[in-house]
């Protein structure tokens, strides 16, 4: 089983930076990102009349469920999905093996453009995405003795009032 | 597989409805989605076939409010019930946060109860997890139907330790809001644990 993903403050900047960069050289409307199970992790773009959580969760279905395929074929994963529209196309990558980047683009840019831009900012996302974990596993050492997780006092009066409507 | 999103302090929870075919997993969902508050909810998305079966996940995303300065927002999703979907089923349980076992009360369903919880505890191990430290809940389902087992007799077949048990009338309501917060409160129980 995979370790939780945590996002802290630094890395989400850094990632928000190479998914901006990566709408802006591959001539995309939108780029974002989600993890495997289907949580956004950020997005980026023409994104105000998009539904991106449905997006999000679609998304790791639909990887989800090429996984399985591979997988029932031999093989260790496809790790390029696209989805060619009339106007708009979806390309989709695996990065780091747990988060699924998602590129949405139309005539104005190209799949070779994508693919080599996205093949660039996975290498940057690679190395976010090894600082985290490495992160999350120095917090999970220190986690017994100093580490103070910010839900130790959730008490069952505050998980009430989130019903209390 | 609880997300905690630091920067923008919020908390992402995956609950799933398990259950055998046509228990009222998606019954549950709809129930959810027709009293919650729009502002609160997005769109009940639903991979159904044309007769309404689900063909592989049914999802709506809520937005709970906050706990300690962090937005909660659940993520719901339903498994297809039908035995032959089974490599699906696998699928959504991934990253699953906690599990909500939908039984069907009628009696002539009991065996497909046993079977469904069999296969959930076959499938969370397949992930990696064990049903027995979960955050789990049981609800009894369809209990205004005539030819219901009782309570205590479901239970002796269908409880696997201490998790909490609700009846209910998915398609009326009584028992949804309940069982779901009782999920709840074991994910964000579990997270006061692990951090």
């Amino acid at each position: 089983m995979a370790p939780d993903i945590v996002m802290y403050e630094e890395e989400f900047n850094q990632i928000k930076a190479i998914i901006s960069k990566l709408r802006v050289d591959a001539n995309s409307k939108v780029v974002f990102l989600v993890d495997k199970n289907g949580q956004q992790i950020a997005a980026h773009g023409d994104i105000e009349n998009l539904d991106t959580t449905s997006l999000a969760s679609l998304t790791a279905g639909n990887v989800a469920a090429t996984d399985g395929l591979a997988r029932l074929i031999g093989e260790k994963e496809f790790s390029i999905l696209f989805h060619e529209g009339e106007k708009d196309n979806i390309h989709i990558s695996i990065v780091a093996q747990r988060v699924i980047l998602v590129v949405i683009f139309d005539e104005r840019s190209s799949l070779g453009l994508v693919r080599l831009r996205v093949k660039k900012a996975s290498e940057e996302l690679n190395r976010v995405f090894a600082n985290i974990m490495a992160k999350v596993e120095r917090e999970k050492a220190q986690a017994g003795a100093a580490f103070e997780s910010p839900f130790a006092e959730i008490t069952d009066e505050d998980i009430d009032s989130l019903f209390s409507e | 597989m609880t997300f905690i999103n630091y920067a923008s302090r919020e908390i992402n929870c995956k609950i799933v409805y398990y259950g055998p075919g046509l228990c009222g997993k998606t019954t549950n969902l709809q129930y959810i989605f027709d009293k919650t508050n729009p502002a609160a909810k997005g769109k009940l998305i639903s991979l159904a076939t044309e007769t309404d079966r689900t063909l592989f996940f049914d999802f709506l995303p809520l937005e709970l409010g906050t706990v300690r300065g962090f937005k909660t927002r659940f993520h719901l999703y339903t498994v297809p019930g039908q035995v032959f979907y089974d490599a699906s089923r696998k699928l959504i349980l991934k990253g699953v946060d906690g599990v909500i076992f939908v039984a069907d009360s009628q009696v002539e369903r009991m065996d497909a109860n046993v079977e469904a919880i069999e296969n959930l505890e076959t499938n969370l191990k397949t992930q990696g997890y064990d049903l027995s430290a979960i955050p789990y809940v049981l609800q009894l389902n369809k209990r205004d139907l005539p030819n219901v087992a009782s309570v205590d007799e479901m239970k002796k077949l269908l409880a696997k330790k201490n998790e909490p048990i609700f009846e209910a009338v998915a398609a009326k309501g009584p028992g949804v809001f309940e069982t779901l917060k009782g999920v709840a409160k074991l994910v964000l129980a579990d997270l006061t644990k692990s951090g």
